[in-house]
């Protein structure tokens, strides 16, 4: 709500005052910070402070980034990587869905079961590579493997807490009007449960982008934005390296956009902005 | 029947102001005008106790021995402290806990878990927040027999009652609290049931809100004319809403006393007859404090106060 307030209070101040006034009103200072790192960084390379091996100038990546685009390189390397964690997130989330469900829904399965999935859990994903990599090679096959196993964790606690967490309050509701166990399910404990399913759905998506870029560095074979990087590192092209962490970071980046305005779409019609 | 087709069209003008609805649903066959049974409440040596392991002998008794009888279209209040196990009653009144001594009768049949003939409002109203405030009203209806259309009429009939229209397609997070209770009252009353249990349903809201509630449901329960049972920690509210105030007791949860209210309504809180129930019934309340201080010790300001006590009931 208080979002709300503030935004549209925002608008109303907008249409009272110049617009440009009110753009500038504050968000300006968040920028002083990266123009004074690259203004630091086109000085220190353009005066040969540091050894610009090391350092390339910020015009140079300006010009790979130019070069990528135009040959196209760059949506390659881009469009397999997407591909990749697009699978990889769907598969995952399905999967996750599922087996949360099941852990939240079915006592028993939850007793026999949940306690070799929170066990099972605390393995760092990255530690699963080597064995991937020697079951499916270095192919597609393990990356999307790898990429499903990263989207499947946070699904499956979010799903399975949200459903255990239903409010023991809304469910003596549903059993005072004599509501069915598909009734209580459909009618209430999955809409209680749906806020704290979309953080899990939410992270896989992140997780997911992570877990992209360190298969394609691990297990370095194919294309991919994370190739971009290693083949810039085994190159010793700073400028190319630099040019692939922008690209992931802003793909990042949307995708978190992306997320936070479905998220409060969902969040605004139960009351939890 | 033609008696309750007058209630029902006079009832309709007072409400909502709708058209020609209730005639045609006066003359259809599931009819959620049909009169409600009005059937009286009994419950003969109830006691409920729970395994704890904070009591020396690993159960602890909530309540024991209750015996009440409560009349069709009475309005029961019961009050007392904290931990004096009136929720509980009110919930195996319910039909929530079915594990109880003793029985509990309605029109001389033992209930069998929760029932559309009781309606239920919590101290927190307990809406589901994705729902508007016409579908919250709506999910006491879901297993009801009625066909769409008698159940959209119900809805919009008892968010008038409520005096909540114009707030439909509101969700709970939009209204304030008190609005939140009235449409808990709606949703507890819409399926028509012959008794409504309030669990201390005002208890949250401020002061203000509280007494305007109360008057609203005296009216209410005046016009529905259905049994309620009020549970409560308010004296001044119990004697305020009730024919009957039923004093209860912790350690076990035991009635007390009953005292009959016999005012007229609307009632009014300085009349002197008001008063004078109410400092009754309060006297319970300070009659502990009093007693605790002889059993520890001989304190000189004890006697004025009981004095004055007893003066007030006088």
């Amino acid at each position: 709500m208080s979002k709300f307030a503030a935004l549209s209070s925002a608008v109303a101040a907008s249409e009272t005052t110049a617009p440009l006034q009110v753009r500038s009103n504050g968000r300006w200072k968040g920028f002083v910070l990266p123009v004074f790192a690259l203004v630091l960084w086109w000085a220190s390379s353009e005066l040969d402070l540091v050894n610009s091996a090391l350092l390339v100038s910020p015009l140079k990546v300006l010009e790979t980034a130019i070069e990528q685009f135009s040959s196209g390189k760059i949506w390659i390397a881009l469009g397999a990587s997407l591909g990749r964690e697009a699978a990889g997130f769907a598969i995952g989330t399905f999967a996750g869905l599922i087996l949360g469900g099941l852990l939240g829904f079915v006592p028993l399965f939850n007793r026999i079961v949940g306690p070799s999935f929170n066990t099972f859990k605390q393995i760092s994903l990255f530690a699963w590579i080597p064995l991937l990599s020697v079951w499916f090679g270095l192919g597609e096959v393990a990356k999307v493997v790898f990429l499903s196993l990263a989207a499947l964790l946070p699904v499956v606690v979010n799903t399975a807490d949200g459903i255990k967490n239903t409010p023991p309050k809304l469910l003596e509701v549903a059993q005072v009007y004599g509501y069915t166990r598909w009734q209580t399910i459909t009618g209430v404990i999955l809409p209680a449960a749906i806020p704290s399913i979309f953080t899990g759905v939410y992270l896989a998506l992140i997780y997911s982008w992570l877990a992209t870029i360190g298969a394609e560095y691990l297990l370095a074979a194919g294309t991919g934005i994370g190739n971009t990087l290693v083949d810039g590192s085994e190159h010793f092209q700073m400028d190319l390296v630099i040019f692939g962490m922008v690209v992931i970071g802003l793909v990042g980046w949307l995708m978190n956009a992306l997320a936070r305005l479905v998220e409060r779409r969902i969040s605004l019609g139960y009351g939890r902005s | 029947m033609t008696q309750y087709q007058f209630r029902d069209r006079a009832d309709h003008a007072l409400g909502s102001g709708g058209s020609s609805g209730p005639l045609v649903q006066v003359l259809s066959d599931q009819n959620p005008r049909t009169p409600r049974q009005s059937n009286n409440l009994e419950i003969v040596g109830l006691g409920k106790r729970y395994a704890s392991q904070q009591s020396s002998d690993g159960v602890l008794q909530v309540l024991e021995n209750i015996n009440l009888n409560v009349q069709a279209g009475q309005f029961v209040s019961i009050v007392g402290a904290s931990g004096c196990g009136k929720s509980t009653l009110l919930r195996l009144v319910l039909g929530l806990d079915s594990e109880y001594e003793g029985q509990i009768l309605i029109g001389g049949q033992a209930i069998s878990g929760t029932g559309r003939d009781r309606g239920i409002v919590f101290q927190d109203h307990r809406l589901f927040p994705w729902l508007t405030v016409a579908q919250n009203v709506g999910v006491a209806l879901r297993n009801a027999p009625f066909n769409a259309a008698q159940k959209r009429d119900l809805i919009a009939e008892h968010i008038a009652l409520v005096g909540l229209e114009g707030f439909e397609q509101s969700y709970p997070h939009q209204i304030s609290g008190g609005m939140a209770q009235r449409v808990a009252i709606a949703r507890g009353l819409v399926n028509r049931p012959s008794m409504l249990l309030l669990d201390e349903p005002l208890g949250a809201l401020d002061a203000l809100t509280r007494s305007r509630l109360q008057v609203e449901l005296q009216r209410i329960w005046e016009k529905e004319k259905i049994t309620m049972l009020l549970v409560t920690h308010d004296v001044d509210e119990a004697v305020f809403l009730g024919d009957r105030v039923v004093v209860m007791e912790p350690h076990p949860g035991r009635i007390k006393r009953t005292v009959e209210i016999d005012l007229p309504r609307e009632r009014n809180r300085s009349d002197p007859d008001f008063i004078r129930l109410r400092d009754d019934v309060l006297s319970d309340f300070l009659d502990i404090d009093v007693n605790q201080i002889d059993t520890q010790a001989f304190n000189p300001s004890s006697l004025p106060r009981s004095f004055a006590d007893l003066r007030m009931a006088w």
